[in-house]
């Protein structure tokens, strides 16, 4: 298990615990409109099947919302 | 109303939507469709998984582009990683930048704005600046490779239309890249002036969104931004003190001019003058340069 915190929340994740896996954990399932920053650096979606999170790590994912003055 | 360009991009409106503040999609949707808008504003936030109704969808169902902002980021930091997320996920380069300085004003942050908009450019964004209306950082910014500048009427959401219109003016007189009105706008005159005042365009959300009823004000604020521009281009004429006669003095028939002598009778030259220099200084138009066709009329007038 690796122990993250994923969008504010601790979060435990199965290995290999991959950007993949907690997009789907933080429920975008099919991951469309959504973009991810690991301790703030973004990674790209070609990579999210390969990239690991390690232990500590904090995952934002992100999607649109309604905003704007 | 004729095309604009931005980031070489023709935008048939001048009007540009933000999302923020509707009830429902729904209803956003409709009031998208009559504003007539081409570009709706989005926030970057993390997934609920509870949230239903895809945002981007439904917008791009009612004919609009989504514009990716950095709200909420209060550093140039925040802001840049924010771009980099929003074009990682929507697929798009352009974004409406915003640094803000603090929650209660929610005033951009000038040196932030300026560092990040830097870093933008320089990574390839096509950056629209929310700012401040301060002429010389429009300038900045202009001058950092942003495709527009947006300056601030008054602070977001506060419905109190454009504080320093004399600032506006300065921004828009110098500028060689578009100037959009962004924030501040409260009712249909506020964005009517903001074109009047030579703006390219007007982005708004809360007014619309937030008022009693957002589609109906959407369809105000189309006509709106319209009339403005075409205004302007048409050459208002100049503010006088006194009334200008618009019927002929020529040809009037002698009448007796009242019943009874008892009535004093009052002359014009009776009446105190004043100095038109006195006229409180209302309207940043009355000390606009004059366009051409108030030249042109004025040479008419004076018979050369």
């Amino acid at each position: 298990m690796t122990v993250v915190t994923l969008n504010g929340e601790p979060r435990e994740l199965h290995e290999p615990a991959t950007v993949e896996a907690a997009v789907l954990a933080a429920g975008a399932p099919d991951g469309r409109g959504v973009a991810v920053a690991v301790d703030g650096e973004v990674v790209p979606r070609g990579e999210w099947a390969t990239t690991e999170i390690s232990d500590g790590q904090q995952v934002e994912v992100l999607h649109a919302v309604q905003g704007g003055s | 109303m004729a095309a604009f360009e931005m980031a070489g991009r023709a935008l048939e409106s001048r009007l540009i939507l933000g999302t923020g503040g509707f009830r429902n999609l729904r209803v956003m949707a409709e009031a998208a469709r009559a504003s007539g808008a081409e570009l709706a504003t989005v926030a970057m936030r993390r997934v609920d998984p509870s949230a239903r109704g895809s945002l981007v969808e439904v917008l791009e169902e009612a004919g609009l582009e989504v514009l990716p902002n950095t709200a909420g980021c209060f550093t140039a930091r925040e802001a840049v990683t924010t771009a980099r997320l929003a074009r990682e996920a929507l697929g798009t380069d352009w974004v409406k930048l915003e640094v803000i300085g603090d929650d209660r004003t929610l005033l951009p942050d000038p040196a932030e704005l300026l560092v990040a908009a830097e870093e933008l450019v320089a990574d390839g964004f096509t950056v629209l600046p929310y700012t401040n209306d301060d002429p010389i950082l429009a300038r900045r910014l202009e001058d950092a490779g942003c495709a527009a500048v947006m300056p601030l009427g008054s602070p977001i959401g506060s419905g109190m239309g454009i504080n320093n219109p004399y600032n506006l003016r300065l921004i828009v007189e110098q500028a060689r890249v578009p100037v959009i009105l962004d924030a501040g706008v409260g009712t249909a005159s506020d964005a009517a002036l903001a074109m009047e005042a030579g703006c390219d365009g007007v982005l708004l959300a809360s007014a619309i969104s937030r008022a009693a009823d957002p589609v109906a004000m959407a369809r105000a604020m189309r006509k709106a931004v319209e009339a403005g521009y075409e205004a302007r281009e048409a050459g208002r004429i100049p503010r006088r003190l006194y009334a200008r006669a618009s019927s002929p003095e020529e040809g009037r028939a002698e009448l007796p001019t009242r019943d009874s002598a008892e009535l004093p009778t009052r002359d014009s030259a009776d009446l105190p003058t004043r100095d038109p220099a006195d006229l409180p200084a209302g309207d940043p138009a009355e000390h606009a340069p004059p366009t051409a066709l108030e030249r042109e009329a004025e040479r008419a007038r004076s018979g050369s």
